[in-house]
């Protein structure tokens, strides 16, 4: 089984989130990046299906030489070979586009993604590809077991879980609960250094949005601290003043 | 032109957040001079259907045949997709539920559609753009996203934008599309619902803890404090890491991101990632025994203390003033 898995190159968790030029651009300055979390799930749970040469992982990013480091990562995590797509993301639609490419030339069995970056929080590339390839997509998953031809899978919806099965190819975003994050052990590191990374040009994407500008929330005021004997005072305060309950 | 929105149920029942949507579509096409068109798909009764009107839909598109009973994004996305071409839409609405997260890429991919997901605000309209405020970095900032191509899709937050009301009539039409059999390789083979448990990102009060508990055997009195307010449950990341709690209660940066009127936080210290997914909350209250904890930082109101003590008085006080 070949399985294709989409690495984004995010913010640390811990980032403290900042904009230059007027709030239009991202504040990279002393930021540390990270495979993002959630790919983290992916790439864990696609290097499990492939165990025991039952399948190769290649992870594929678009970005530039700078994200080099978190692909290597990848690889020492356990990805067979890696795939770079050699241009800054401009958003989802145009990383789709590059991974969608890449992946009809190649024809993966599985693609995986995150549920989601946890910088731009979009939760599109899952839908764009699948929508691109023309086959079926299951954004958040929570469980995935793959028999045969035929992926089944957990998905969340609100106040419950549905349980669906797909026909392979498929392009799946995973959550929590797919599988144990795997960290690079000193095995993995070494080997990382001579696996395969290739790197390609984009293709050309119309572009159909653009971030103008970005804001941070307004601080919010001081605590209002009740005694922990007086939990009444709290209750008034939420009826009178905050008026939410 | 027109405003398409697609209106979600459960059972055959609008969620709250279809209504925000519609709403919300409403407001837009106030601004534009356009009409709302709402389209329902899975078995939902006349009566549901006529609801929408309430809130601005002037026409409802309603599927209801036995094989698009349950949720398949291809097949469900083709249909919206064909809805809004056959409507002349120029921007698709949509609530950015669960469900939303994996239609409104599909169907932007198909509309050749700029995306704006996670939309908390009005958009502001410049000429044929639209510029849309939306989450970014897991609540730590928001993003202004102008959408310059000729037809957009919006998926609306839940939580974020008031249920309005307009007097408007809704003409029911039933609706039969022209679905290809290949868009149905996805199977739905099984729905299990807690049909007590209130959804965590549609509800209005959210009740949290955190490794402050414990243990998993400490939650009753989590539940209890949620049922008197008729509040969903949630916890912090290391809590579901555990198994304590199940993932879907996870809230935070990597979790679900909340924003409830009220936000109570119990024995969670507030890093960093767990802020992320909470900050938007119009009120937070946290209960904690160290008074150094971040989340003070952040909160509206606080108690220093400890959890196994006040949440127990908290629950009677609670229960007195809403005389239970
Ligand atoms: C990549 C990454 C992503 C992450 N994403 C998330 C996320 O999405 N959501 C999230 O929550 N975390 C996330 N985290 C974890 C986060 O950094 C914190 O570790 C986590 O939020 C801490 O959870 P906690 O506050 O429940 O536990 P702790 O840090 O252990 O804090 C427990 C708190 O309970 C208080 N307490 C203890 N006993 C009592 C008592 N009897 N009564 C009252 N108070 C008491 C303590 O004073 C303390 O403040 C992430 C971390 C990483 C590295």
């Amino acid at each position: 089984m070949k399985i294709l898995v989409c690495i984004s190159n995010v913010p640390d968790t811990t980032s403290k989130i900042t904009f230059t030029n007027d709030n239009t651009a991202f504040n990279s300055a002393g930021v540390q990046y990270i495979v993002n979390p959630y790919d983290e799930i992916a790439l864990s749970k696609a290097i499990d299906l492939a165990e025991g040469g039952k399948g190769s992982v290649t992870v594929i990013t678009v970005g530039d030489a700078s994200t080099d480091a978190t692909i290597r990562k990848a690889l020492a995590t356990g990805a067979d070979n890696a795939i770079r797509v050699n241009a800054t993301p401009r958003d989802a639609w145009f990383v789709a586009n590059q991974i969608a490419h890449y992946a009809k030339e190649n024809n993966f069995d599985l693609i995986l993604t995150g549920r989601e970056s946890i910088d731009y929080n979009g939760a599109q590339v899952a839908g764009f590809v699948a929508s691109l390839l023309n086959i079926p997509s299951v954004s958040i998953s929570k469980k995935l077991d793959i028999d045969g031809n035929t992926a089944t899978v957990e998905r969340e919806i609100e106040g419950g879980k549905e349980v669906l099965t797909l026909n392979l190819p498929a392009v799946i975003g995973t959550a929590e609960g797919v599988a144990e994050t795997k960290i690079p052990n000193m095995r993995g590191i070494m080997s990382a250094r001579t696996k395969p990374l290739d790197v390609i040009e984009p293709l050309e994407v119309a572009q159909l949005s653009q971030i103008v500008k970005f804001e941070t929330p307004e601080p919010r005021g001081t605590v209002t601290l009740v005694d922990a004997g007086d939990v009444e005072k709290l209750v008034a305060l939420l009826h009178e003043k905050a008026k939410v309950i | 032109m027109s405003i398409l929105v697609y209106v979600e149920n459960t059972d055959g029942k609008f969620k709250k957040s279809a209504f925000e949507a519609v709403s919300y579509a409403k407001a837009i096409a106030n601004q534009t001079q356009n009409q709302v068109i709402a389209i329902s798909i899975g078995n939902v009764e006349e009566a549901q259907l006529s609801q929408l009107g309430k809130y601005g839909a002037s026409k409802v598109l309603s599927v209801n045949t036995e094989q698009l009973k349950s949720f398949v994004n291809q097949a469900y996305a083709a249909i919206i997709v064909d809805a809004s071409k056959a409507n002349d839409a120029s921007v698709v609405v949509l609530s950015n539920s669960f469900s939303g997260k994996g239609l409104a890429p599909r169907i932007a991919a198909k509309l050749n559609a700029a995306l704006a997901d996670g939309a908390i605000e009005l958009p502001t309209i410049n000429g044929q753009n639209l510029q849309v405020k939306t989450g970014a970095f897991s609540g730590k900032a928001f993003s202004f996203v102008a959408l310059t191509s000729a037809i957009k899709v919006i998926a609306l937050n839940p939580n974020s934008f008031e249920v309005k009301e307009s007097e408007v009539s809704a003409a029911i039409e039933n609706y039969t599309p022209s679905v290809d059999a290949s868009d149905f390789s996805t199977i739905v083979k099984e729905i299990v619902r807690a049909t007590d448990k209130i959804s965590l990102p549609e509800a209005d009060i959210v009740v949290s803890a955190g490794r402050g508990l414990k243990g998993p055997e400490n939650w009753a009195m989590i539940e209890e404090l949620a049922n008197v307010l008729g509040a969903a449950t949630a916890c912090s990341k290391p809590v579901s890491d555990a198994g304590w709690r199940p993932h879907s209660e996870h809230v935070g940066q990597t979790g679900i991101v909340v924003s409830p009127n009220l936000y109570i936080a119990i024995g969670i210290s507030g890093a960093i990632q767990h802020l992320a997914g909470v900050s938007s909350s119009k009120t937070i209250v946290v209960i904690n025994k160290d008074p150094e904890a971040p989340f003070f930082k952040v909160a509206d109101y606080g108690i220093i203390g400890d959890a196994f003590d006040v949440v127990p008085k908290l629950i009677s006080a609670l229960k007195a003033y809403k005389g239970l």
